[in-house]
């Protein structure tokens, strides 16, 4: 029933004849008969817009909703502010294909062209691409840049976040090239078990600040190391913590990566997010996917178009960087107008209220009995605790509404935003508090 | 217009968070950044106009005839996007217990079961991002089976010379040498060269149907059987499953993997170049290869990104499937078809459309001759149409059309759009005649003239940086 085709029965007659045919199905004379479906699709009729509507909405009813969530692990529940809604849904942000009409594409050019200085202020780099599909594709995409004939191999710390190790694997996979997991030892990447993996087949290094289990590495001994031994470093980061953390070029990365979803994307049950990924002059033309550059048009005036395309798909077929064409260019928009609502001093606020959130939290916590912290060492926004009773308190937690912390095979991790106020910590505090005393 | 690092001005902020009401923790010593990152400092009215004033300079689908070859423009449905942002989705996460976040996951079952229908499939993943990233997946699925069988000396995917960019790209991305072959002069597949390079090297066979110049290829049965029988397995790539849904599927065609864009066939925004989805879809025989999410799912399994993929994506393309359902799926197929041979019908005469039969959702105009004889090249004939108010046409591609434009309607054109859209084509067409000067310096009602792209890529300025 439902249907998006203006034209009337009328006119698809006329235009048929205006064709020579009489029906549809002779549009398709070229498909073998025996393979033309000879029944309807065994699927509901069509529906209203109404109907439909209703539908989904009953659908997204059936999703528990949590007035506070102290979960994270990849997807981070920070405050969204309104405009950031808004502005990437304008139809002409929202409907318009890849910018390679640069004339009648000027907005979206320069959206990505503002989006790529401002991933480049985060990072201390001097170039970042227009995003891939998110953090970790952006990690393992950097593993594939930082290859060359010589070097192959990937070292990643086993102390990132799972779905970024799994996915550089698969992408290792597909070339048949080697990764490496670097154990962890008290929940950070162990450097001697860093050194012992490096040698001259060893392209890049793959670590995460503040690690999966929300722990700070020692990144600069780390990419030091790396250095000493001709790899690249790879430093994915979360980018609520770079308002006020040493930029990842300081921390002595080579490529910076990151998942943009905290910036102003919802968590939205994984997806659509952001990958980001910025690198130094030297080794701008490896990044993958697409890059605005500044120019001039035929009178001189400032102009931005699609740049450096020789590394592309379209253009190098089988000897691309990579195959990567759409990206996720509306998350990047909404990621610039978060930044730019928020501003520097805004970034760096969201980053410490976080922080200092989560440590408030974790103090309370850990007064309870049998409530500790398992690994020693500073964390950002997230932390992982020994629990006992651990089912019973999670879903006494979910009975009041609150999304703890995800459980893991040895504790619970959490993690606090700023969006978080002192109460309902203090009421999350109470009800561990009460379970705990059964 | 100024960029918003110029609007910005020192001490300017919005007002988003109240203070804090703990006691302020502070980072280990060594890691506080030096300086603060130079984000600009708006006010919110600052940053509700600068993006306003970025808007009026793109052309969206809502701004008027988007014929772009091969990327399926048709309108995107506010219906849709107003059901994904609710924040009974939105507001989910990920690792929420799969009890607790039931209604994504029947979206994600309904989802699955309209399109396995469609394509003809047994079972399905949305992690994909995007097509090149489910061409990705696909291939992958090809690669595990191999290997499941111990069966490694499969080291060739055979691609056709008029694929997508992609198609060879991805298949380097797995590890496997590319083999093109020439296409027939109807840029679908040469029998006799797809039957020269298949041996027990060949993996697999990546295929568009219709093929990238619009063409539905006659010889499907034959060409899946064939590969099939030298050992490899068929890839579907989906791009042009917009001529065929509900017409005819590609698991009938014998394929055993493909990938679905959700943002061409089922509506959803390309968001000026992303979040797409690419749903790949398998036989039976291939489902243990799907990939999972180690944190969400079950670890153990390949992964091509984090948790489930574009999930909102997936709830836009639910919206627009169910009010389509059985009988609207193919009705619109049967119209993109309609459109796009109709426009061609009334561009024939002045253009010359590279293959003079019927097409399917899409047709490809040859310039080559045009241009010889007016010097108007493809390129000024789709800065030309600009001017008019219409989106460009794909340009120099498929390759192995020389001076192509490709053009694709879509179903949701009305016949009066490509009457004019028809017009339009006949008046360049005359002007290449009389005044090809003022095509070669089109578009001429533009924010920006031809920018020099030769310069951007010697000279790369690829951020902002204050004078």
């Amino acid at each position: 029933m439902g249907s998006y085709i203006p034209s009337t029965h009328d006119e698809q007659k006329q235009m048929l004849a205006a064709l020579g045919l009489d029906d549809f199905r002779e549009l398709y004379r070229d498909v073998p008969e025996q393979m033309l479906l000879d029944h309807p699709l065994d699927l509901p009729a069509g529906m209203s817009e109404l109907e439909v509507s209703r539908t989904i909405r009953a659908l997204a009813e059936k999703n528990r909703r949590f007035h506070t969530v102290l979960r994270g692990a990849g997807a981070y529940d920070h405050y969204i502010p309104s405009i950031v809604k808004y502005i990437p849904a304008k139809e002409e942000f929202l409907t318009a294909y890849t910018p390679y009409q640069a004339e009648i594409s000027q907005g979206i050019l320069q959206s990505i062209f503002e989006y790529q200085t401002m991933v480049c202020e985060l990072s201390g780099m001097d170039a970042a691409n227009a995003s891939v599909y998110d953090g970790a594709t952006a990690a393992a995409e950097a593993a594939a840049m930082c290859r060359d004939r010589k070097r192959r191999v990937t070292l990643v710390s086993a102390a990132a976040n799972p779905d970024i190790i799994n996915t550089v694997r698969t992408y290792c996979y597909g070339t048949g090239d080697e990764m490496r997991l670097i154990p962890e030892k008290d929940g950070k990447t162990d450097p001697e078990a860093m050194r012992a993996l490096l040698d001259e087949s060893v392209a890049s290094v793959i670590l995460q600040q503040p690690n999966f289990y929300g722990l700070f590495e020692h990144t600069e001994q780390l990419s030091a190391l790396a250095h000493e031994n001709g790899t690249m470093v790879i430093l994915s980061c979360n980018p609520i913590a770079l308002g006020i953390m040493k930029t990842p070029r300081d921390q002595g990365a080579d490529v910076f990566v990151a998942e943009g979803q905290p910036l102003g994307m919802p968590v939205g049950f994984g997806g659509p997010y952001l990958g980001m990924m910025a690198t130094t002059s030297a080794h701008m033309r490896r990044l993958p996917g697409r890059i605005v550059g500044q120019t001039v048009d035929d009178k001189g005036n400032r102009a931005f178009v699609l740049s450096l395309q020789a590394r592309e798909q379209h253009i190098r077929r089988e000897k691309a960087s990579s195959n990567i064409c759409s990206n996720e260019a509306l998350c990047a928009l909404t990621a610039s107008v978060y930044l730019s609502v928020m501003g520097p001093q805004g970034l760096a606020e969201a980053a410490k209220q976080s922080m200092s959130k989560a440590h408030y939290f974790e103090q309370q916590l850990c007064r309870l009995p049998g409530v500790r912290l398992i690994h020693e060492g500073e964390f950002f926004d997230e932390f992982l605790t020994a629990l006992p009773k651990r089912e019973a308190v999670l879903s006494r937690l979910s009975e009041s509404g609150i999304l703890g912390g995800l459980p893991l095979k040895d504790g619970v991790l959490w993690c606090v935003t700023e969006k978080v106020t002192k109460q309902q910590l203090d009421e999350a505090v109470s009800i561990v508090k009460e379970v705990l005393a059964e | 217009m100024k960029l918003i690092f110029e609007k910005s001005v020192s001490g300017r902020g919005c007002s988003i968070l109240p203070p804090c009401d703990v006691e302020s923790a502070s980072l280990p010593y060594g890691l506080e950044r030096q300086n603060p990152p130079a984000l600009p400092e708006m006010s919110e009215t600052d940053v509700s106009r600068h993006y306003s004033e970025l808007c009026r300079q793109v052309h969206g689908v809502n701004c008027g005839f988007y014929p772009l070859g091969s990327c399926t423009m048709k309108y995107n449905p506010r219906i849709d996007e107003e059901l994904a942002a609710l924040p009974g989705f939105t507001d989910v996460h990920p690792l929420t217990p799969a009890e607790d976040a039931a209604g994504c996951m029947e979206v994600l079952a309904l989802a699955k079961r309209y399109l396995c229908e469609i394509s003809g499939m047994a079972d399905m993943t949305f992690q994909p991002a995007a097509g090149a990233h489910g061409e990705f997946t696909g291939v992958l699925l090809i690669k595990q089976y191999h290997d499941a069988r111990g069966d490694k000396a499969r080291t060739k995917i055979i691609v056709p010379d008029s694929a997508h960019g992609t198609n060879p790209a991805t298949a380097a991305m797995c590890g496997y040498q590319v083999v093109n072959i020439p296409s027939a002069p109807d840029g679908c597949v040469d029998l006799d060269a797809l039957q020269k390079v298949l041996g027990p090297d060949t993996a697999g066979l990546m295929l568009t149907n219709p093929n990238t110049v619009g063409l539905f290829d006659r010889n499907i049965l034959e060409i899946t059987r064939m590969v099939h029988e030298a050992g490899g397995l068929c890839y579907y790539d989906g791009a042009n499953l917009n001529a065929v849904m509900g017409i005819v599927r590609p698991g009938d065609m014998g394929f055993d993997c493909i990938h679905m864009n959700l943002h061409k066939t089922f509506a959803t925004p390309h968001g000026g170049g992303g979040p797409g989805a690419g749903a790949v879809g398998c036989k039976e025989f291939l489902r243990a290869y799907l990939p999972q999410s180690s944190l969400m799912q079950e670890p153990g399994h390949l992964q091509v990104r984090a948790f489930c993929g574009n999930f909102l994506v997936v709830v836009k393309a639910l919206a627009y499937l169910m009010m389509l359902g059985a009988e609207g799926v193919p009705q619109a197929a049967e119209n993109a078809v309609l459109n796009a041979n109709y426009l061609m019908q009334r561009i024939k005469g002045t253009f010359r459309p590279a293959f003079d039969r019927i097409c399917m959702h899409e047709f490809v105009l040859d310039l080559s001759e045009f241009k010889k004889q007016t010097g108007v090249s493809a390129l000024d004939v789709a800065k030309s149409l600009i001017d008019y108010g219409m989106h460009p046409p794909t340009m120099y591609f498929p390759l192995i059309v020389h001076e192509a434009l490709m053009l694709e309607p879509t179903e949701t054109e009305g016949k009066q759009t490509l009457d004019d859209a028809a017009e339009v084509f006949r008046s360049l067409y005359a002007l290449a005649h009389s005044d090809p000067e003022r095509m070669h310096k089109a578009p001429h009602n533009t924010p920006i003239g031809r920018p020099d792209e030769v310069r951007a890529a010697r000279n790369p300025i690829v951020r902002y940086v204050p004078a």
